[in-house]
Order: C-alpha cells, then sequence, then structure tokens
C-alpha cells in the first residue's frame, strides 16, 4: 500500500498545488472554499491520483475549466 | 505520450501547465508568486519547524504544557504559522497510548510545521484503511505496537489539525534540544512512526 514518501510525485504537482495556494490568498477567501470543492472531487473518484482531483478543485474553484484542458487535448475534447 | 492511433495524447503534466497558465491569465496569481510558494514549501517549511517544536517540549516542561493547551500558539512562539496552521491540536504519546492521524476526506494537514503531506497521507488505501485497521497499517508501516498499547486514530478536518508529540527515546538523556530536534521523523509526528535513540 506505501504510496511515495515525498510530498508530490511530479514538479507539476507542487505547482499546481502553489497555483491553489496563491489564487485562494489573492481572491481573498477562506481555504475551505477551495477544500470543499477537493473533498467533493475526492468523493467522486477516490481511487484517482491526489493531484488530478486537486487540478479539478482548481479548475471550478478559479472558474478556469476545462478550456485550457481541451486546447492541450483536442483529440479528447472535440 | 501517444495513443494507439499514434496521435499525441495530454497528460495530467500538460494539463496542469494549461491550468497554471490560464490562472496566470486570470490575474489570480503570477508565476513569480507560484514560484515563490513551490521554493518555500521546498526549502523552508517543512517538519522541522514540528522537530523543534517536539525536541522544545521534551525538555521545557512548561513549553510542553503550552503545546498541549494550545499547539498553534506554541508554534507562533517558534515563528510558526500562517494558512493551514489554524487550531492546531497535540496529541501526546504515553506507554500506554499511541495517536495517529488521518483526514479521511482530503489532506488536512498542519502545513506551517509538517510541510506538504507524503503521497501516501493522501492516497486512498491509507485513508480508508487506517481507521478501521489502526494496528495492521501501522505494521505494513514498520511499526509493530504492543498489544497492550491503545490506537487512537485521529482524523483531521476543516477546524482542527494534529500534530503527535512523540515519546522521548530512552538514552537520549544526554542529548541537547537541536540533537534531539535532529532525532524526530515527519512519520513520528503524523504517528506512523516512533522516535529511536540514535
Amino acid at each position: 500500500m506505501l504510496e511515495p514518501d515525498a510530498p508530490f510525485r511530479e514538479p507539476w504537482e507542487a505547482r499546481v498545488f502553489a497555483c491553489a495556494v496563491v489564487a485562494v490568498e489573492r481572491l481573498g477567501v477562506p481555504y475551505d472554499e477551495f477544500r470543499d470543492r477537493l473533498k467533493r472531487a475526492i468523493a467522486l473518484d477516490p481511487e484517482r491520483p491526489y493531484f488530478e482531483s486537486w487540478m479539478d478543485a482548481l479548475e471550478q474553484f478559479t472558474g478556469a475549466p476545462s478550456i485550457g484542458w481541451c486546447a492541450v487535448n483536442t483529440a479528447l475534447c472535440s | 505520450m501517444t495513443d494507439h492511433h499514434g496521435r499525441a495524447e495530454a497528460g495530467p503534466a500538460q494539463r496542469a501547465a494549461a491550468l497554471e497558465a490560464l490562472i496566470v491569465e486570470k490575474g489570480l496569481a503570477s508565476t513569480d508568486a507560484i514560484d515563490a510558494v513551490v521554493e518555500n514549501f521546498e526549502r523552508d517549511v517543512g517538519p522541522h519547524h514540528g522537530a523543534r517544536m517536539v525536541a522544545r517540549a521534551w525538555v521545557d516542561p512548561a513549553y510542553r504544557e503550552r503545546l498541549l493547551a494550545d499547539a498553534t500558539a506554541a508554534a507562533a512562539e517558534l515563528g510558526y504559522g500562517g494558512m493551514e496552521g489554524e487550531h492546531v491540536v497535540a496529541l501526546e504519546n504515553t506507554s500506554t497510548v499511541h495517536n495517529v492521524v488521518v483526514c479521511t476526506l482530503c489532506s488536512c494537514y498542519p502545513w506551517p510545521i509538517l510541510g506538504i503531506p507524503p503521497v501516501w497521507y493522501k492516497s486512498e488505501p491509507y485513508r480508508a484503511r487506517v481507521v478501521a485497521t489502526p494496528r495492521a497499517v501501522l505494521a505494513e508501516m514498520g511499526l509493530d505496537l504492543e498489544p497492550g498499547i491503545e490506537i487512537r486514530v485521529w482524523d483531521s478536518s476543516a477546524n482542527v489539525r494534529y500534530l503527535v508529540v512523540p515519546m522521548r527515546p530512552a538514552g537520549s538523556e544526554a542529548l541537547d534540544e537541536p540533537a534531539l530536534a535532529a532525532l524526530v521523523t515527519r512519520d513520528a509526528m503524523i504517528g506512523t512512526a516512533v522516535v529511536n535513540a540514535p
């Protein structure tokens, strides 16, 4: 059951983590508003890698939805 | 990465890059601010903060009292605080009680004193299993507790985050506070390990 010991498995995980921290501060809202979205994203698919749920929550929280995802992945979004 | 048609398939790293670019474009974060947070958590914030608090509590009974009464205030005494550092509760291990911390719903964790939680803490197997079968999960992680020791599992939440204060190891009487702090691991402060003398 042991997952890696480090906080992040990949550099992009640290980037999206930091995006949420900065956006929460910039918007001046409690971190709980992000956390609630994160909890829901995890609950929807509990076994998915944690930071993929984090990205779902971050997209919803920032109102920066899957436009970005589609921009790099037209095959899936067209 | 390509799919079976040979088309480029975007992985999570590309999705993350696109998302970061959008967030910057919307003015919700600057690249500099994102860099600064990453650097802060890579270099400055981490379990060495919590380890210093534990070692201080071992050598200073008055600090121990303050830590057990209000861990957020005890952290602030040493200059530690900030996002996710509110409402921290210290749980002291004894010869009869061992505490272990989880966040079953997401990943609540006292960032200013422990840094960012390890991947396994955020993983579904740990979150799902440690509440139901703590002794077995701890054993899998290398911690075999005597049957007579009671294990208490604490579920973190938005309202409260925990710091486990491990027992000071036998044979460490001659060590000073910095030497003791060097013995205290992150896992010992989550409760999935104990502190051993050098």
